[in-house]
This record gives C-alpha cells, structure tokens and sequence, in this order.
C-alpha cells in the first residue's frame, strides 16, 4: 500500500530538501517506486537538488489546476527508474495550491507510487499545511541547536492536530531525522547531544546525518547525497534511514568519515 | 569524565545544558498554550463586540496590549472613539 511521507522542519535550512532526495533515492535503489514532490511553491529547489532543474515543464500547480495532466508534469530520475519528480511552480504563489487539488493529486499518486515523499516549504503557512495533510507518517528534520529543537515541537504539535489522519482521530508515524550532527562538538558539551533532542520532542529517532562537505558537494552537482557517493558518511545514514522507513531494524550509530592518509597529515576536518 | 576533562583544559564551560534547560522551560510554556485561542485577539474581539453595542467605533481603532513583567503584567485596551461620537440607541439594548 501507497506511504505519503511528508519531510517537514518549520525551520528553513535544516536539510528538508536534502533529505527527501537522499531518502527519495534511497528508497528507490532498493526497489521501492517513489515520487519525490516539491511543496515550496516560488521557491521550488528539488529540481535542483535532483539535478532535473532543466527538464521541468509542467508542475504541480499546472496538475492542480488542470492545464496538465499529471503524467505531463512527472519527471522521470535519469539514474534510477523508480525515482520520479513532481516539481513546484517557480511563478505561482503558494495561494495557488487548494485542499482538494492537492488531496486529488495525492489519491492519484497513491495508486502509481510506494512512496510519496512530499518535501515542505519551511513555516508554518498554507504551503507546509498542505504537505502534512494527507500524510500517513513524517520525518522531522532536525538540527542540534536550540530554533531548530523548538520549531521542530511547533510541527509536531501540528501533525497531531492539522493532518487528515489527526482529524480522524488516527496518528501520523513521526520520525525524528538529526542533520548537520557533530559527535565531537556533542562529546564536549558544545552542542545538543541525541538523547538532549529525543528527550525534548518525545519522538522515535530515524536517523542521525552527521554534518559532512559531501552533503554540499552533492547538491552542488545535482544528485541525491546517497547517489553521488553512496560509500560517504551522510549517504550511508540515508541509506539505514530510509531502511528503517522500510521497516528493517537498522542499528543506530553515526557513521563518520573515513579519512585518507592525505586529510590524516594535513589536518582537515569535516566541515 | 573525559569530555569534563577537555572541558577544562579548553577552558570554556559547556553551552549544551544551558540550551538544553532553556528550550525544556520554554517548550513546557508553549505547549500548555497549544490549541487554546490566541487570548488577546479573544478578548479584542469580545471588547469590540462590548463597547460596538453602545457606541459606533472604527474596529481597527481598538488596541489590545499586554506586557508580561516579572511579578506583574498588564492588560492595556486602547479604543480610539470618532469626534462627536454618538451614544447609539441600541435596540437590543
């Protein structure tokens, strides 16, 4: 049965986009059908992350409004077969997106797709009420900083309250997702620590992506973290975050660099 | 033990706790607000709906304020009444 999966934070920068493309194509190597589907309507940036930037015609908006259909606007991954794209609109503001365009939108993906993973604009506005509102679980990227922790609880208090399935009295599955984590920093008190982060938000842990420069050199060329170099630290925590998704059991550790001889000698850290 | 130690020798105390009480306290507030209506506009409205009864007042003239102070805090209503303001005779009295 067809999973949407919204990827939320309320704060902006803390990897939502990052995040669903890493999980996005993590989820589909190993076999799961996905579409990964922008919800920050004029600020659209997955195409970009996705590397697809260039081949987006039709879009969400043009779907909802019925100038396309939505086999139109689906972009269809170049690396993976099972990976798809549905882009935002660059030119419409976020008024544009209704609660039944977007709950026909989704009823429609759910029969073509495993996986819906919708990636939501940062705040608390239309446009993030309408990625969390057909959702059936959801991650909550996180940063170990104190803005971060509390928008975080700011969104769970919403998922437990705006979604459909809250409504109906059910629960949406919440997923805690730790980015830009920094063990070292943690060891000496100088930043929040996991057990911190889980205390406070009383949600389970999906994963913990540490902070890394391939995260940034992987966007810079246009590939999910967990395609451009599957063997680093951050896309080996995708990979187990999104096979915990799947329901493996996955244990949970912080995976670090492996440091060449070359980065030994001279010094360099990550990020 | 060991994170202690460098504590010390780098000579800085560790801002993690601090964060870590400071988002706990905060966090226990704003959820106790959760799902209740925004107080102020509540009571704006209500006052609005008091004084339009009697008198005919511009609804963007009225200013609800409140400040929070260590042992005080205070309500401040700000209504704002046209020139040559009229009591209405209301029906509904």
């Amino acid at each position: 049965m067809a999973k949407v999966l919204v990827v939320t934070s309320g704060k902006g920068g803390v990897g939502k986009t990052t995040s669903t493309a890493a999980l996005g194509a993590s989820l589909a190597q190993n076999g799961e059908k996905v579409v990964v589907v922008d919800f920050d309507v004029g600020l659209r940036n997955l195409d970009l992350v996705m590397g697809a930037e260039r081949r987006v015609v039709f879009d969400l908006i043009n779907v909802v409004q019925g100038v396309a259909k939505l086999s139109q606007a689906l972009i269809r991954d170049k690396r993976l077969e099972n990976l798809w794209l549905l882009p935002a609109s660059q030119t419409r503001d976020k008024d544009a997106l209704t609660d039944e365009g977007v709950g026909s939108i989704i009823a429609d993906l759910r029969t073509r797709f495993d996986w819906i993973i919708c990636d939501s604009p940062a705040g608390i506005e239309r446009g993030a009420t309408l990625a969390m509102r057909y959702a059936d679980e959801a991650v909550i990227v996180t940063n170990p900083e104190v803005s971060s922790v509390r928008d975080s609880d700011r969104i769970i208090g919403m998922l437990d309250s705006k979604t459909v399935k809250a409504e109906k009295g059910e629960q949406v599955k919440k997923h805690v997702l730790i980015t830009r984590y920094d063990t070292a920093r943690a060891a000496r008190g100088e930043m929040l620590t996991i057990e911190d982060i889980l205390e406070i938000l009383a949600t389970p842990l999906l994963g913990i992506i540490p902070e890394s420069q391939d995260v940034l050199r992987a966007s810079n060329v246009g590939s999910p973290v967990t395609l451009n170099n599957a063997a680093s630290a951050p896309a080996r925590a995708y990979t187990d975050a999104a096979r915990r998704l799947m329901g493996e059991t996955v244990t949970m550790l912080v995976p670090t660099e492996r440091k060449g001889l070359m980065d030994r000698l001279l010094g360099r850290r990550a990020a | 033990m060991s994170a202690s130690l460098l504590r010390f020798f780098s000579g800085r105390t560790a801002s993690a706790p601090v964060a870590r009480e400071r988002l706990q306290i905060l966090l226990a507030h704003e959820r106790s607000l959760r799902g209740q209506p925004d107080l102020l506009e509540l009571l704006r409205e209500e006052i609005l709906a008091v004084v339009a009864r009697h008198v005919e007042l511009d609804p963007d003239k009225v200013i609800v304020k409140m400040e929070r102070g260590e042992t005080v805090s205070t309500l401040e209503v700000d209504i704002e009444l046209p020139s040559g303001c009229q009591r209405m005779i209301a029906a509904a009295g």
